[in-house]
């Protein structure tokens, strides 16, 4: 018997109302159609979801976290990035 | 003898609302079990949709017979002899391939079976069919794809499978069997005709096992007695450990 590991999946779940997938966990399975059906029985077993995404983990390419102080740090000081100077007219609602 | 419409029906829905109940029982085994923690939640949410099936056609099976049990005293309540489950399924598990095979064999006739009540007279079956029809589907999918992937796995996993497929089927006979209670039902536009079923079973069985590169075994000698309420030695333990705690507790409720 093989004692080798499946591949890690990640998986996406877009939810009923929303209009992006979301990354809700991952999953191990043998290949991607093994993965879809684990993602359904994982993590949409309580109405979570109404599509599925699954990416191998493997192809994800993340930032590293020794990166973290020269990627987002900066921005950190830089309030006028933020539309918040403006005056809003009048008679507009919802902002 | 002699039975009227409303006895073949509670018959009939009994015996559908069996395979389900006992099938969910010896599924629910797995949890906690599963080769890996996917294949885990997954058995054990078939196991929760052949139960949820139970309920209703056990539900409607206490509604026909009209002497007041409702799902649970019919579940939970019975003896041996009454239960009219298919021999198939209450087959042990054995092993995870032995489990696939049991569990394909049986999808694939629930899934025409259904199929065939979304036609039903009875709207209250034809409405209980409808809803388990889009959980069968998936059941297929699910045991049809572990079927593939096992008989083309690796030289161990295609010969057990091929091995587990040939042990349950001197089981699959007694899915066609049909008696009074069929032909009453067939008569009144409730039931299907499980002959014009078999063959349509056949061949989507020989499909999957064509993939999977599996030999399709030859129909030998059958079992039968199930839906008689005529059991193999395993239906006593089923029932020891599933009715345990209304027979410790007579009436409990959660």
């Amino acid at each position: 018997m093989s004692n080798a590991e499946w591949p890690l999946w990640e998986v996406f779940i877009r939810s009923k109302q929303g209009l992006d997938h979301k990354h809700v966990g991952s999953l191990r399975a043998a290949d991607a159609e093994m993965a879809i059906d684990n993602a359904r029985d994982v993590y949409t077993r309580r109405s979570e979801g109404v599509s599925i995404w699954v990416v191998e983990s493997e192809n994800v390419f993340a930032s590293s976290p020794e990166d973290a102080d020269s990627f987002f740090e900066p921005s950190n000081s830089k309030v006028y990035r933020h539309p918040t100077f403006y005056k809003v007219p009048d008679g507009i609602a919802h902002m | 003898m002699n039975m009227t419409k409303q006895e073949a029906l509670f018959e009939y829905v009994l015996r559908a609302g069996d395979d389900s109940l006992i099938l969910g029982q010896r599924l629910s085994e797995w949890c906690g079990h599963g080769p890996v923690l996917e294949e885990d939640i997954a058995m054990t949410n078939i196991a929760l949709d052949l139960i949820g099936q139970a309920t209703s056609l056990l539900a409607y099976a206490g509604q026909v017979e009209g002497k007041g049990r409702d799902e649970d005293k019919i579940a939970f309540l019975r003896y041996e002899n009454e239960y009219k489950n298919l021999l198939l399924v209450e087959q042990p598990n054995v092993d995870f391939g032995v489990t696939m095979a049991r569990q394909f064999l049986f999808d694939i006739f629930h899934f025409y079976f259904f199929k065939g009540l979304l036609n039903s007279a009875d709207t209250q079956l034809a409405a209980i069919a409808e809803k388990s029809l889009k959980e069968v589907t998936y059941h297929v999918k699910h045991s049809s794809e572990w079927i593939i992937r096992l008989g083309d796995g690796t030289e161990e996993s295609h010969e057990r499978i091929q091995q587990a497929i040939n042990d349950m089927w001197s089981y699959t006979g007694e899915m066609f069997e049909m008696d009074q209670v069929d032909e009453i039902m067939i008569a009144e536009g409730i039931g299907i005709d499980l002959s014009k079923l078999k063959p349509m079973w056949h061949e989507h069985v020989k499909q999957v096992l064509e993939r999977a590169t599996l030999k399709m075994p030859e129909y030998g000698y059958m079992h039968l007695g199930g839906r008689q309420g005529n059991h193999s030695e395993y239906m006593g333990y089923i029932l020891t450990e599933m009715q345990y705690m209304q027979r410790a507790y007579p009436n409990m409720e959660w």
